[in-house]
């Protein structure tokens, strides 16, 4: 059992720390605690410190809206955060929807379906959500109103768990049956402009995964678990950290590693710097 | 043998590129096609309710983040945000006075909390003595409109509710008293909204007794005309007032009144031609 509790180390810490965040949230609607209030565009820490979605505001200020100071300064806070430290780690510590695709992954894999997407009768690259960024700040300008916001199941998702979700679930299940039946890591790994956004901005992040290429037995169940495929490619071949923005900081991979090739770790800078 | 092979290669793998390179452009377009043409076609319901403090629907929609914090603060659970399947701009606060009006709080909880300034405070406030004192009387969510021929003052029933149940009575919703001319000898208390008064907080709507609301909240836009701003009640010393700074293009000039009245009636010339 506690071999379970250990190779499943992270998985455990990320599902304890989504689910604290929306129970804390739908305790500050339903019951008025203040630990933390709003949702995920925007909330409050401590009735002080102002948290906000910059992609967003982004979107907002696209549309041609002016804001009061406390949602910029609230942007400002969470971009620093995963520009320096966290990376997109948004994507498997809070994103609810990964809750929905995780899911989704795991079925794949439990039942053996998860063969490589070039089989797969719907082919996407994984640049996608990249073009969807600029679609949706293009049509934000053009309509006047946040539009990724209007069709983000992430936000739909996560209000409506706070709020009320009416038929939301909809925009819940096509995402879960999209992932298990058409594309593997079908929305987090390509369609979504949320993670894109967070995968440009989180690249020169501290916290990242580091490879010791001498441990490495070349199992690749790494690469067989890990969401964001190419990014593990060097593997086996040569020691570094994993840079890559697209690295959610799941930590799926290195629970995965028994010959413990593969650990977190925080970036040396001036290391990196020389090379 | 060699430069056939060769030679081709290089336009190929440049056509392929620019290819690829307007296929991506080509399905952006179809996505984002659709995309905005979905966001256009949910963007905007006419007759919805916004939260005090709020701008024209259109910059509201600009401004508001989604965030819910107005929901939260609201002690009444008056406002909600548009779930999937409301039919309503997603995630955007509004409220629907039947079920819950909005009960006009002094310290109006709902506006000073909007991180964003969608809800802002300087619409809800007046000037005392160079302070801002929220005043949640200047709110403008919507306006009641009476239906006539529901309304059971209206056929003669005595039916007050609305106007009792009014945080403005008096003020927004008065009683007129008329003869009832088919009894020749009771009264019709009649209900009557003022629309530079009501703030559309939908209480009278919420306790109307009639089966469908008789009197109903809109939005102002929907509902109200505006006069031109050349009429002035002359009986009305503030309002005469504005006659002092009435722009040019308000002053109707014809043929006639470029002279001097007394000048173009002494002319008979002109008067009977
Ligand atoms: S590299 Fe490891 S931590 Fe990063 S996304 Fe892949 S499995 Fe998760
Ligand atoms: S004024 Fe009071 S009742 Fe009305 S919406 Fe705001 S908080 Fe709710
Ligand atoms: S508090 Fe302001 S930004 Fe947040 S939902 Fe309400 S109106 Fe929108
Ligand atoms: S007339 Fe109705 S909507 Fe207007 S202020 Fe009175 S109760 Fe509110
Ligand atoms: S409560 Fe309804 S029926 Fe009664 S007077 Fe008012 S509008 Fe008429």
């Amino acid at each position: 059992m506690s071999r379970f509790f250990f190779t499943h180390r992270f998985l455990i810490l990320r599902r304890i720390s989504q689910i604290t965040l929306l129970v804390l949230l739908i305790g500050a609607n339903r019951w008025g605690w203040k630990i933390i209030t709003g949702n995920l565009t925007f909330s409050e820490l401590f009735e002080k410190i102002p948290l906000t979605d910059p992609f967003a505001l982004l979107q907002v200020f696209a549309a041609g809206a002016s804001v009061k100071q406390t949602v910029a300064v609230g942007a400002l806070i969470v971009a620093l955060f995963y520009v320096f430290l966290g990376g997109r780690s948004f994507c498997s510590w809070i994103c609810p929807v990964n809750l929905v695709t995780d899911a989704a992954g795991g079925i794949r894999r439990g039942l053996k379906m998860d063969f490589e997407d070039e089989d797969g009768f719907i082919r996407l690259s994984r640049n996608v959500r990249y073009w969807m960024i600029g679609i949706s700040l293009i049509l934000s300008m053009l309509l006047g109103v946040a539009a990724f916001e209007f069709i983000s199941p992430v936000s739909m998702m996560h209000r409506g768990l706070i709020f009320g979700i009416g038929f939301g679930w909809m925009a819940v299940g096509m995402i879960f049956l999209f992932d298990l039946l058409a594309v593997r890591n079908g929305w987090c790994g390509h369609l979504c402009p949320l993670g894109g956004f967070y995968s440009l901005i989180g690249r020169n992040r501290l916290i990242q995964v580091r490879h010791t290429a001498d441990l490495c037995s070349r199992c690749d169940r790494c690469i067989a678990v890990c969401p964001e495929k190419e990014i593990l490619s060097e593997v086996g071949k040569q020691s570094g950290t994993i840079s890559h923005g697209e690295c959610v900081l799941c930590g799926r991979c290195v629970e995965v590693c028994e010959e413990n090739a593969l650990r977190f770790g925080i970036r040396k800078i001036l290391k990196r710097r020389k090379t | 043998m060699h430069e056939r092979d060769e030679k081709p290669k290089p336009v190929s793998s440049r056509r392929k590129f620019l290819f690829q390179m307007v296929r991506s452009l080509g399905m952006a377009g179809i996505t984002g096609t659709a995309w905005g043409a979905y966001v256009e076609e949910n963007k905007a319901d006419p007759l919805i309710l916004r939260p005090p403090g709020a701008p024209p629907e259109e910059d509201f929609l600009k401004q508001c983040i989604k965030c819910g914090k107005c929901v939260e603060a609201c002690p009444y659970d008056t406002l909600r945000l548009a779930a999937p399947g409301d039919q309503k701009p997603l995630g955007t606060p509004y409220f629907v006075p039947r079920e819950t009006p909005c009960r006009m709080c002094t310290d109006i909880p709902c506006v000073p909390v909007c991180p964003t300034g969608a809800l802002d405070l300087d619409r809800v406030s007046k000037n005392r003595g160079n302070m801002e004192i929220p005043d949640i009387a200047r709110a403008r969510m919507g306006v009641a409109v009476l239906d006539e021929s529901s309304c059971l003052a209206y056929w003669g029933i005595q039916c007050d509710a609305c106007y009792r149940a009014c945080p403005l009575m008096d003020k927004a919703l008065t009683i007129d008293y008329l003869r009832n001319a088919r009894t020749g000898e009771h009264a019709l208390l009649i209900p009557k909204v003022h629309c530079e008064q009501c703030t559309g907080c939908g209480v009278c709507e919420h306790v109307c007794i009639t089966q469908k609301a008789s009197v109903r909240i809109f939005p102002r836009d929907r509902v109200m005309g505006k006069a031109d701003p050349r009429y002035i009640k002359g009986w009305d010393k503030r309002d005469e007032r504005r006659l002092l700074n009435i722009p040019d293009r308000f002053t109707i000039r014809t043929e006639r009144s470029r002279r001097k009245a007394q000048d173009y009636l002494n002319d008979e010339g002109i008067l009977y031609e």
